[in-house]
């Protein structure tokens, strides 16, 4: 069956080179970096290697750079590195629309003797600055808030936050699983002192993460072992992984740009089109300050798995915020936290675009997508007649 | 998605859709926070329910439920088409996930609903005994 990949934010596709630089150290190189005798200790050399590429990518320094085994183990190396390094502050600032790894970690944390203080964002999805700045306080002892939201794809002004954050002598950590590769980040200017990154975002494996701990941070390990990572993560190597998100880091370098220019024109094309053959449709998220591969779209009236199961049968991925979809029949966070209407979070879609999408994939949805919108519409006891007579009003109305 | 093809042949090619005009009665229950809300609205003559169509918000197990239910309580008596059991459409669909089964008791709430409706209509006086709403309890809201 045709196969129309749109759920990049979910995870990508491993890019074919990839595959090629990890090969070798499966099959040839299968040494262990810790070893003294040159057939493991070449393996080292070429882990700093791709520690370079990753560090290059996003203009850290190679030093700065420790591999973990994914996006959920650096955000939890970084929150317990932190907090364990400096134990008289007990106080951590978020938002309210992190990623599970952030949201659920502070959840546990708030439960568990911490204070955490959730920030808001607006109906588009953008943090409130002013309240962050009230928010931390002396006792802060770090400052999560994503890059760019996994859902809706909204940027936040990081460097506005991290000015913030650094007025109050507190530390800024960011999940910038979203962000890597997708915008350009420089790392050498910034006020970001912790950053995590996640390989299967960026067309490299899943179970292969990396953390950015600024020099001089003061930071305790979180995975405790070896030497590894200069003691900052104990466990040997996932050499080929690494290898392989050294080669994806690579590569995003050479296709950041892409990302602003054709990608985000098949979005734009996508997103417009959408709206305009699929009436009483909202996007949600901010449309400027937003990842330029990701449209998130609310269909009133209907309900996001069906969405998903037909755009299923019709080959094409994608996913929604609808309860029904997310396993814990807990709608998402993230558009309530916008306050997005029940019935438009149910009907939610997210469509996220990479550099292997082509101009007639997202044809191809153009054509698909509305007429399933219509179909389920038909089945829907809700829609602009009743919203017209006036009845019941429309669903959301009447919560 | 674990559905099994019943439920995707109902879902995608769901029976009885629509709303009778005049109808006898009419049914609507669940709840838009929940993401589900089904309308069943049923023609009856001589105890019987001779047309019932449906319409639903919902995922494709709402779809599917109310689908099917629709073809199991048409020709039947008030009486009989009451003791259809959330289970038993869950049943004719070979199965549903787990968490999919609160779909099945919208169904048969649904069916409830509309026949209460009628009653009402006709009799002045409901049911006598509604079941107890168990589509909410499985929400926490």
């Amino acid at each position: 069956m045709k196969v129309v990949y749109t759920d990049n934010n979910a995870t990508t596709k491993v890019a074919t080179e990839v595959v090629d630089a990890m090969t070798p150290y499966f099959t040839e190189y299968y040494g262990n970096p810790s070893s003294m005798h040159t057939f493991g200790g070449q393996v080292a050399k070429k882990i700093d290697f791709a520690r370079q590429q990753i560090a290059e990518l996003i203009g850290a320094n190679p030093d700065e750079i420790v591999f973990t085994s994914c996006g959920t183990e650096s955000d939890n190396t970084a929150i317990w590195g932190v907090l364990r390094a400096n134990p008289h502050k007990r106080h951590i600032v978020t938002s309210r629309v992190e990623h599970p790894a952030i949201y659920n970690l502070c959840k546990y944390l708030a439960q568990n003797g911490y204070h955490v203080t959730e920030i808001g964002v607006d109906s588009h999805g953008m943090i409130d600055l002013s309240e962050l700045s009230d928010a931390v306080r002396e006792d802060t002892a770090v400052v999560s808030i994503m890059y760019a939201n996994n859902e809706t794809g909204v940027v936040f002004p990081i460097e506005e936050i991290g000015a913030i954050v650094k007025q109050r002598g507190s530390m800024l950590h960011t999940d910038a699983v979203q962000a890597v590769g997708k915008l350009p980040i420089n790392l050498s200017k910034s006020t970001i002192d912790l950053l995590t990154l996640s390989g299967h975002k960026l067309h490299a494996p899943k179970g292969i993460g990396a953390l950015f701990i600024r020099k001089g941070t003061t930071f305790t390990p979180f995975i405790i072992g070896g030497h590894q990572e200069k003691n900052r993560r104990g466990g040997t190597e996932n050499v080929p992984s690494i290898i392989g998100l050294g080669k994806a880091c690579e590569l995003a370098k050479k296709y950041v740009n892409e990302e602003q220019t054709r990608i985000k024109q098949l979005r734009d094309k996508l997103e417009t089109e959408i709206l305009k053959r699929a009436p009483d449709t909202r996007v949600n998220g901010h449309k400027a300050s937003r990842l330029p591969n990701t449209t998130n779209l609310s269909f009133e009236f209907v309900e996001g798995e069906a969405i998903l199961l037909l755009l299923n049968e019709k080959g094409i991925c994608a996913s929604s915020g609808s309860a029904c979809t997310s396993g814990s029949l807990e709608p998402s966070h993230v558009l309530r936290a916008m306050g997005v209407p029940f019935t438009a979070v149910h009907g939610s879609v997210r469509l996220s675009l990479s550099r292997y999408n082509t101009a007639d994939e997202i044809d191809y949805i153009i054509e698909h997508l509305p007429p399933i919108i219509r179909r389920l519409r038909e089945i829907s006891p809700y829609g602009r007649e009743t919203k017209v007579k006036g009845q019941t009003s429309t669903v959301s109305a009447r919560l | 998605m674990q559905y099994s093809p019943k439920v995707m042949d109902h879902f995608a090619n769901p029976r009885n859709v629509g709303e009778i005009a005049g109808a006898d009665g009419v049914g609507e229950v669940g709840n838009p926070a929940c993401g589900d809300i089904m309308k069943m609205s049923l023609k009856i003559k001589d105890n019987v329910i001779v047309d019932v169509k449906f319409k639903t918000f919902g995922c494709g197990a709402a779809i599917a439920t109310s689908s099917i239910s629709t073809e199991m309580i048409k020709g039947k008596t008030l009486e009989d088409a009451l003791k259809v059991t959330n289970k038993a459409v869950a049943e004719a669909l070979d199965g549903l996930p787990p968490a999919k089964m609160h779909c099945s008791v919208l169904a048969e709430e649904a069916i409830e609903a509309a026949i209460d409706d009628y009653l009402k209509k006709t009799t002045g006086k409901g049911l006598e005994k509604k079941k107890a709403h168990k589509h909410d309890e499985r929400h926490e809201h």
